[in-house]
């Protein structure tokens, strides 16, 4: 249900109220307890369906157009409450002797019916009419400006026409979904989430929830869209300059905790590719937002020379079950019971194939090859990367007892190279590092430059690897922002 | 009819932007908008004669009333069936 706005709901009367409707067998079950209420305590009958059920009389008032259901959030028939001054005081659901007796403060109720018989649904939860009820009812509260599409006019083909599918199809944002994707999240619709580059727009709960209608989200996927837009949105992570740049990368989400089994994310086979709906939509949905409120096209601000498909949206779970080590939100700074969205400037994943290695050390020194070759093998602490491993390959680290640590710490060493073989002009290759790092160590990455996390299907001994962009003030900086409701 | 939600920062316009103008308009199909006022009719009757002369072919359209915008059909109508439109504005 919406939740209702009692400063607008037409008022209950005083005393004892009672919702029921004809088409419910436990509210003709209680016909004759109503009558007796009635008699007995002042009792009004508020029916849904039949305008004379239990009877024709003044103390039954017809909800015709469901208002009083609605904004009184009424799920289920019969529901008995009590109203003192205008204020619901009490309610009780369905039919129980006990309860009734208790609410009512009147004895001997139902002689002859069973003790307890359970309700039925309310005709304002009914999902013929739920979605028509909260546009009638709740639908003018959304801000949004209204567009109308001519009958005549395909609606799948006026979101292209209008400029606003990031070149899939998007799914219509009518009032009615967005008014269910809004269930999705206790926040207020009015609260702004986050200003969204490139235009430096100011982009309400609701803003965000009619995108991610189009990007093909369920309701309990908008907090992770909106975690995921707080994170984009910092000056740390720089959406600005990721949208910006010729070099190919866009957000990649990482999603940590609890929430990503409740919305059914994947962590397993497949995991960074297609076919899980919260993996697939809430990534798309951070990008739309990008490009519908804060207005970053390709072509105009977005430049990126070649753009990659993670572009369309890169959002996976981390398999944290499956893992023996801390997670990636563990490793930075986040309690296991938190769910939590990390966003990492990156491109597509690559492979990473090793079928040989049998010990830890083997696959440790065998990775640090392939990760020095990220973005450029002649370029040097300038780039982040993230790095997945697979269930195939953490059986290396965990069969040897390695930590998160421990494998940092030796993956480091080994990601410590000799300056000389990267100098510029090295092999005739004229980009490398400057003649005045001959002789030394250096580092391919900061520290807390490579992220580290578990993912993918049981069988296949590869990891991924997700090249980054410019870190630190002059590029970005993962960011992780917790996920709440 | 369906109404959507403007998902964009609602900066620009609702309404898409003008089509190029047409150097001729020979050949072309040209729609004359009726908005319904007394003797618009007359005046579209001799703009729709000069229109034919021109050799362009000639779609008349009628708006239910003056006093509101046409209707979302009729615009998509026109749109579909038309390389340019005239309005009149005859009272």
């Amino acid at each position: 249900m919406m939740s209702p706005d009692l400063s607008s709901a037409p008022p209950l009367p005083n005393g004892l109220v009672a919702v029921v409707k004809r088409d419910c067998p436990t509210c003709e079950l209680v016909a004759p307890v109503l009558h007796d209420l009635h008699e007995r305590a002042g009792l009004t009958v508020i029916t849904q369906d039949d305008p004379e059920f239990p009877i024709a009389a003044e103390w039954v008032r017809h909800d015709d157009d469901l208002a009083l259901s609605w904004h009184h959030d009424i799920e289920a028939v019969p529901t008995l409450v009590r109203v003192v001054n205008g204020v619901e005081d009490q309610r009780t659901v369905g039919w129980s002797r006990h309860e009734w007796e208790q609410c009512t403060g009147v004895d001997g109720l139902g002689e002859g019916l069973p003790d307890w018989r359970p309700g039925c649904g309310s005709l304002s939860v009914d999902p013929a009419y739920a979605d028509e009820l909260a546009v009638r009812f709740s639908g003018s509260r959304l801000h949004s400006r209204r567009v109308e599409l001519a009958s005549l006019e395909d609606e799948w083909e006026a979101m292209f026409h209008r400029g606003w599918s990031d070149g899939l199809p998007v799914v219509p944002p009518t009032e009615a979904r967005v008014l269910r994707m809004l269930e999705g999240t206790t926040r207020d619709r009015t609260e702004i989430v986050a200003v969204v580059p490139p235009s430096l727009i100011e982009c309400t709960v609701e803003k965000v929830a009619v995108n991610a209608v189009m990007a093909g989200c369920a309701p309990e996927h908008l907090p992770v869209v909106i975690a995921a837009l707080k994170a984009a949105c910092t000056d740390d992570f720089n959406m600005h300059g990721v949208l910006a740049t010729t070099m190919s990368v866009g957000p990649v989400l990482v999603v940590n905790g609890p929430v990503a089994k409740r919305i059914g994310m994947n962590h397993g086979l497949n995991a960074l590719g297609q076919g899980n709906r919260a993996n697939s939509t809430i990534g798309r949905a951070l990008q739309l937002v990008v490009r519908n409120v804060g207005g970053g096209h390709p072509g105009g601000v977005d430049r990126a020379t070649f753009g990659s498909p993670a572009k369309v949206g890169f959002c996976f779970a981390e398999d944290e079950a499956g893992s023996p080590w801390t997670s990636l939100a563990e490793s930075r700074g986040w309690r296991a019971n938190q769910s939590t969205v990390t966003v990492f400037a990156g491109e597509s994943p690559r492979i990473f194939a090793d079928e040989r290695s049998r010990t830890p050390d083997s696959l440790t020194r065998h990775l640090a090859q392939a990760l020095q070759a990220t973005v450029s093998p002649r370029m040097m602490l300038g780039m982040d990367a993230m790095l997945v491993l697979s269930p195939e390959h953490m059986a290396r680290y965990a069969d040897a007892g390695w930590s998160r640590d421990r494998f940092m710490e030796e993956l480091s060493a080994e990601l410590l190279c000799d300056a000389d073989e990267l100098l510029a002009g090295f092999r005739g290759v004229a980009a490398g590092l400057p003649p005045a790092a001959a002789g030394q160590k250096v580092p391919k990455f900061r520290p807390g430059g490579l992220l580290v996390a578990h993912a993918g299907g049981a069988a296949g001994l590869f990891s991924a690897i997700v090249g980054g962009w410019a870190n630190g003030p002059r590029g970005s900086d993962p960011v992780t922002r917790e996920i709440t409701p | 009819m369906i109404t959507v939600l403007d998902p964009t920062s609602e900066q620009t316009p609702a309404t898409r932007e003008r089509a190029t103008r047409p150097e001729s308009l020979a050949g072309l199909t040209v729609g004359l908008l009726d908005i319904s006022k007394p003797r618009g009719n007359v005046f579209l009757d001799r703009v729709s004669e000069r229109l034919s002369g021109l050799g362009a072919t000639v779609n008349r359209y009628t708006k239910p009333t003056f006093t509101k915008p046409a209707p979302v059909d009729l615009r998509h109508e026109i749109a579909t069936e038309c390389d340019a439109v005239i309005e009149a504005l005859a009272d």
